[in-house]
């Protein structure tokens, strides 16, 4: 056996994320050790931080295993965020969160449909739509600030726990659960990653390839209306910023966890522990007292090895 | 004689002004495998097409046991118990052999539809074991399989979903000798499946070696159908050619 054909069959570019994370968490846990890094308390809250960029990501593998991108998600977050806090000043809470998520996936459904049924690129269609809805998310409220004061909105999305647990922990959990569940044990699951990997294959063996291209980008854009809830949840305030830098964190923790920018192979729980690489590294910088500008070069180029690292395989 | 499983009668397709397919009839019986032969542009992909239901024919009938069929899609004619192997490979070559097995037709379990991967597994298994297609595990990627194998996977799942008629075309124009020796052998197993089998080749020598009998087509005509042991490949070349030999 070759060794590229070792090094697939025992999955090891699947390893290089957790040992990417090992190293990274030693790293920081012996070099902020002082700044507090180890502490309960700030572990705890690098995964609050990157609870929305999780949910983010479930979408996007399964948007990236259809052979499809999304780039739009980072738009249709402030999108949604704003829509529930609108609604919310007006309309009894749970309307507020209908129309939150209705956002998203209403977003995602107009890529979907662009992608599916008019056979455009979802690159561009979802570059286009990026910049849309982010003009769109702008001129909602006016570039302000909408304060979310609904404490039982705030603790479900945000602040609250339950069992001890944090809200927010629970949402990656249940994300993760769920998206693990539909993407590896269910028929949809399959169709998705047959379409990316020979779109023909699965269409002359009867999968409808352009529902799952559709499904696909729906389930993206829902997962930007979550994650858009969870930060309106967290910050209390939604704001047209909102998931605006999410983009490179997202399509970063999605690829470093395993999942083929080409599609036919990915993995939803390499891609929650790619967001939490991420969140590692972004908490790591601020507690090693980086500027903000010195941050955005050490994580591009952070990112940069890790990507190259993990897609050493993929790219014969 | 028993019934033919597939009746082909006074089939015609044109594409727009190109006329592709003219008067093609032909009769398929259960346990014979047919050859069909002819020049690049004869017609033969656009007649298996016409089976399998990707094309709908301009004219002609098309009986399935005896009944008149007419495919809306290639769904339709899978569902009546046609089966199409191509010859560019129709796997997906990421996922592993029992989920192309099952492609499009995956098996589930319990209350919430998951995926009985254990059950695919072990039914490719002794799938593959019954046909002798020898491949690591069931559990293989597709891409670390050889052409070969590959194709003895595509053979595979078209015999553990035909009831009818397997469609062949050109099932080993991408392969090497030795490979191409292979899938022979699993071709020439399925005739005892009692179902019938089409197959497209450019080589002679194979449908001489596969075939029961042989149809000829060049430029969308029906030059003629012949007995395999009855005929020599002189006949069939001045057939295809329309010259003498
Ligand atoms: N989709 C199509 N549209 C128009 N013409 C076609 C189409 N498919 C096949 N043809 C024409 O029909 C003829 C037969 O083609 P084909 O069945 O592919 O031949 P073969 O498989 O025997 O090489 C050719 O002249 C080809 O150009
Ligand atoms: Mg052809």
């Amino acid at each position: 056996m070759s060794p590229t054909a070792i090094f697939r069959k025992y999955e090891l570019q699947n390893y290089i994320v957790y040992l990417g994370f090992i190293a990274i968490f030693l790293f920081f846990a012996v070099t902020l050790h002082d700044a507090g890094f180890t502490s309960t308390r700030n572990l705890t809250n690098i995964i609050l931080q990157t609870a929305p960029a999780t949910i983010m990501a479930i979408g996007l593998v399964f948007a990236l295993s259809a052979g499809e991108i999304d780039l739009s998600f980072g738009s249709a977050v402030a999108v949604s965020a704003l829509s529930a806090a609108v609604v919310m000043q007006i309309l009894p809470m749970p309307l507020a969160i209908l129309a939150g998520l209705g956002a998203g996936l209403a977003i995602g459904a107009f890529n979907g449909i662009l992608v599916a049924w008019l056979r455009l690129p979802s690159f561009l269609v979802t570059l286009a739509t990026l910049g849309l809805f982010a003009g769109v998310a702008r001129t909602m409220t006016d570039l302000r600030s909408i304060p979310v004061t609904n404490s039982a909105f705030t603790g479900f999305f945000g602040s609250g726990e339950l069992l001890g647990i944090p809200s927010l922990v629970w949402w990656t959990i249940i994300g993760v659960a769920v998206g693990h569940v539909v993407y590896r044990h269910t028929r949809f699951g399959a169709h998705v990653l047959a379409t990316g990997d020979n779109a023909r294959a699965a269409q002359v063996s009867g999968i409808k390839v352009p529902r799952v291209r559709f499904l696909v980008l729906t389930i993206c854009g829902g997962c930007a209306g979550l994650a858009g809830l969870l930060y309106a949840g967290r910050l209390q305030a939604a704001k047209y910023t909102l998931g605006e830098s999410d983009l490179m964190i997202v399509i970063a923790a999605v690829i470093v966890g395993g999942t083929a920018l080409n599609g036919g192979k990915g993995s939803i729980i390499g891609a929650l522990i790619g967001s939490l690489l991420m969140g590692m590294l972004n908490n790591g910088l601020i507690l090693m007292g980086l500027q903000v500008s010195d941050q955005m070069i050490v994580r591009g180029l952070i990112i940069l090895i890790a990507v190259a690292a993990s897609l050493r395989d993929t790219s014969r | 004689m028993t019934q033919p499983i597939l009746a082909l009668k006074d089939i015609h397709k044109a594409f727009g002004g190109v006329v592709a397919i003219e008067n093609f009839s032909l009769d398929l019986y259960p346990g014979e495998i047919v050859a069909l032969v002819g020049d690049n542009g004869a017609g033969k992909s656009t007649l298996i097409k016409i089976v399998s239901g990707v094309y709908k024919p301009t004219s002609g009938s098309i009986r399935l046991d005896g009944e008149d069929t007419s495919f809306s899609d290639a769904s339709g004619a899978r569902e009546a118990g046609i089966e199409v192997v191509y010859q560019d490979l129709a796997l997906a070559d990421q996922q592993p052999v029992y989920m192309n097995m099952f492609l499009g037709r995956e098996l589930t379990k319990g209350p919430f539809g998951l995926l009985d991967k254990r059950k695919m597994m072990d039914d490719t298994q002794s799938l593959v074991d019954e046909l002798d297609v020898r491949i690591p595990s069931s559990r293989a990627t597709i891409r670390d399989l050889s052409g070969g194998q590959r194709q003895g996977i595509a053979i595979a799942r078209a015999t553990h979903w035909a009831s009818k008629l397997i469609l062949l075309d050109e099932p080993t124009a991408a392969l090497g000798v030795a490979e191409t020796a292979r899938v022979e052998e699993l071709v020439l197993s399925l005739r005892e499946r009692n179902i019938a089998i089409l197959i497209v080749s450019h080589s002679l020598d194979q449908v001489f070696r596969l075939s029961n009998r042989i149809c000829v087509l060049r430029r969308g005509k029906q030059i003629g159908v012949r007995e395999t042991e009855k005929t020599d490949k002189n006949e069939i070349i001045a057939m295809i050619t329309g010259l003498q030999t």
